[in-house]
């Protein structure tokens, strides 16, 4: 241990083992470290001694739910959006080769108190009872604008100023507020309606986002890895270890040592100090949470999450049997400022045994009664078999890493995919190395 | 660090030797279980994942650089650079077959490999060095957690490396065979050095492989049933190197 590192990288999350991953294919020295003796940090999928140690120490997992293998219980429910910032960083990357997809089966909306299909095309539009007969007349001329639109070619934008609110275009489209609720909420993915009122450019991307993620596999905008959204930090952990990377699990980081100006110069675990020019790490190494390791506080919380993890031996219900579901419960629909999201997954994505189904239903936490706020989901399942909840702080560094050599990401927030962790990864990356993040265009193959 | 201090300098060109040296396998892994993991479509080839576990500096890398290209080399470092090597069997009857071997990248080291790694492997090479008696210890707790994690179906060979320092053995042919037949493992010893064994291990192993996907098995998202909806039904993986069939897109959903 008396090597020097580049970078030190402190937990063994999915932003966490990306940065190592391109860090280490762009030559740089890098020692990983993580307290757990598991990869994955708070992006791991567990097995089920995993989940009763973390959820319910002392107690065994019962019998009935089978092999412990077969489990990988994913703590944050987020699917990949198929044409988004993540795909882009696996294909770059070459990460695809350890790792299988599949996709998730259906795109649901909660409308006046009924489980509704997105609609995956255009047959299903047209049948669908989200809008009525004229409201689909114009939402057909949105989405004919969309699909003409060129972010850079003003004659695509209808006159529209983008830069003004979204609100605007909405109105220009004559939408109904449930159709806005449906394009906002459930294509746009916005957990709130702060949107509205900002730029319209940004939402617009984020319908093309879907539509074009939706058009990618057909079922819906989102695909899954096999075994467990943990096998993604697992992958870009092992393509750090080609290239160099060192990796140490179970290994607490006792102390983020500075020198008198408060600049980096290493990591103390135990009575060892490993030396590095930068240090990377998760919240929890800097001061976050009740863990007291790394001494000064770096972080500061912005908000708390509630999930709750629920076992389940059907399918949701009014979901046409599908075996994987992402169900959005608008905000409008329940009172609430922001949108309850249900992520379920099954045996068809190895992530539990037969006849087993995992359901997470999560939300920004708004009151003193986080798990009432999720409520509404809950009663969405059905006879629930088990239930694991928790209610977790989103930290923020509070300096850009800039002035000491300490770069600090962010918490995994409540959004039902992997694009803000995507951003803080291109935004970390830039801090670090001062440069911007380019993703070299790779020749695709295509399948005959 | 086992083996002295590995300068950045020389970490790199040992990147680019591996890389220019042996060409990665160009289709993705498939999380087949007993299943080859792709079935090139021309050559009808079936494709296994093959892992190398065992203590740090036991042989794995050399024992595949002597497979492989029939190398070895006395001073090798740890080893940094592939994904993956590949090689191709003959059978007894003339068919081939082609291993994906994956080395651990020396995350094995601090006892930080990714059950990843070995998750979805159809066979395992477990080494342990017969002049450490401790390396064959650390060889057991892999074989448990194979047992434990690994696919059931997975097939397990036990190693003995560096048969060529008879001099220095600590682990006898008789203890080590004793305890692979209770477990049911193939067992060999191995020099990487002298290439005794070598062959005989990866072809023992090539022999106990399927030589069709079983049909109704578990796992059939190979690629080749990527390309084609598996001879099961059972549905089709997504392959994220395929081109998009519709680029840009907004007409998914023609509302
Ligand atoms: N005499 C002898 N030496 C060997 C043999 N196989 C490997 N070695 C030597 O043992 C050392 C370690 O070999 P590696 O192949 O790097 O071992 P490893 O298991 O891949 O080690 P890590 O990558 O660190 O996990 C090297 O110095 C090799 O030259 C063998 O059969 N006989
Ligand atoms: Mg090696």
């Amino acid at each position: 241990m008396d090597e020097e590192y580049d970078v030190i990288v402190l937990g063994t999350g999915l932003t966490e083992c990306m940065l190592s991953g391109l860090l280490s294919v762009e030559g740089k020295k890098v020692l990983h470290m993580d307290r757990n003796d598991y990869y994955g940090g708070d992006s791991a999928s567990l097995n089920l001694t995993q989940l009763y140690r973390k959820f319910r120490p002392g107690q065994e997992p019962p019998a009935e739910l089978g092999r412990d293998r077969d489990y990988a219980v994913d703590l944050i429910p987020k699917f990949i959006i198929a044409s988004g910032g993540l795909t882009e960083i696996l294909v770059h990357t070459d990460v695809t080769r350890y790792l299988e997809f599949k996709q998730i089966a259906g795109s649901f909306v909660y409308r006046d108190g009924k489980v509704h299909k997105v609609p995956s095309n255009e047959m299903e539009a047209i049948k669908s009872p989200l809008m009525g007969l004229f409201e689909k007349r114009r939402a057909k001329k949105f989405f004919e604008f969309i699909q003409n639109y060129k972010a850079d070619d003003p004659a695509t934008h209808k006159g529209l100023n983008l830069d003004g609110p979204m609100s605007a275009v909405y109105e220009y489209f004559g939408l109904e507020p449930s159709t806005q609720d449906f394009i906002g909420h459930a294509m746009a993915l916005h957990l709130d309606d702060d949107y509205i009122k900002e730029p319209a450019r940004d939402t617009i991307d984020s319908i093309i986002l879907y539509t074009a993620s939706m058009a990618r596999y057909g079922k819906s905008p989102y695909i899954y890895p096999l075994y467990g959204l943990g096998e993604l930090p697992q992958s870009f952990a092992r393509l750090s270890a080609i290239y160099g990377g060192t990796y140490m699990l179970d290994k607490k980081a006792d102390e983020i040592v500075v020198d008198d100006n408060g600049k980096f110069v290493g990591v103390r675990s135990g009575d060892e100090t490993v030396k590095a020019k930068q240090v990377i790490g998760d919240p929890s190494y800097f001061g976050a949470g009740a863990s007291g390791e790394g001494g000064k506080i770096r972080v500061v919380e912005e908000g708390k999450v509630v999930r709750a993890i629920c076992i389940l031996k059907h399918t949701i219900p009014g979901t046409d049997d599908a075996d994987s579901v992402q169900l959005i419960i608008p905000q409008s629909q329940v009172n609430r400022k922001h949108d309850i999201y249900v992520a379920m997954i099954s045996s068809t994505h190895n992530v539990c045994a037969k006849g087993i189904y995992v359901a997470i239903v999560s939300t920004v936490v708004e009151t003193d009664k986080p798990e009432l706020e999720i409520k509404a989901g809950l009663d969405l399942l059905g006879p629930i078999h088990d239930k694991f909840v928790s209610i977790t702080d989103l930290f923020t560094p509070t300096s850009n890493g800039k002035d000491d050599n300490i770069f600090i990401t962010k918490s995994y927030d409540a959004t039902s995919h992997f694009e803000t962790v995507v951003d803080d990864v291109h935004d970390v990356w830039q801090r670090v190395t001062g440069t911007k993040l380019v993703l070299k265009k790779r020749e695709l193959e295509v399948e005959s | 660090m086992a083996r002295g201090v590995r300068g950045p300098v020389s970490l790199r060109l040992r990147v680019r030797l591996l890389v220019l040296v042996i060409a990665p396998c160009p289709q993705p892994v498939g999380a087949a279980s007993l299943l080859p993991t792709t079935i090139s479509a021309m050559s009808k080839q079936l494709s296994f994942k093959l892992v190398l576990l065992g203590e740090s500096a036991v042989g794995k890398s050399s024992l595949v650089l002597r497979f492989v290209k029939d190398q070895f080399d006395d001073y090798r470092e740890s080893t940094i650079g592939a994904a993956f090597l590949t090689q191709i069997v003959t059978l007894d009857d003339g068919s081939t077959i082609k291993f994906e071997i994956w080395d651990t990248a020396g995350q094995e080291r601090y006892k930080s490999l990714a059950p990843m790694y070995y998750r979805n492997a159809n066979c395992a090479v477990v080494v342990y060095d017969i002049t450490q008696s401790a390396s064959l210890d650390k060889a057991r707790t892999w074989i448990r957690e194979l047992q434990r994690q690994a696919d059931p179906s997975i097939i397990i060979a036990l190693c003995g490396n560096k048969s060529d320092l008879e001099a220095r053995r600590q682990v006898t042919k008789e203890e080590a065979q004793k305890y692979a037949e209770e477990e049911g493992l193939l067992w060999t010893e191995t020099s990487a050095k002298s290439g005794e064994g070598v062959t005989e291990i990866f072809n023992t192993i090539a022999r106990k492989l399927p030589t069709s996907p079983p049909p109704g098995a578990r796992g059939a998202t190979t690629s080749a049933s990527r390309a084609a909806p598996g001879a099961n039904g059972a549905p089709r993986g997504v392959d994220l190197n395929k081109q998009p069939n519709a680029a840009g897109g907004g007409d998914a959903c023609n509302c």
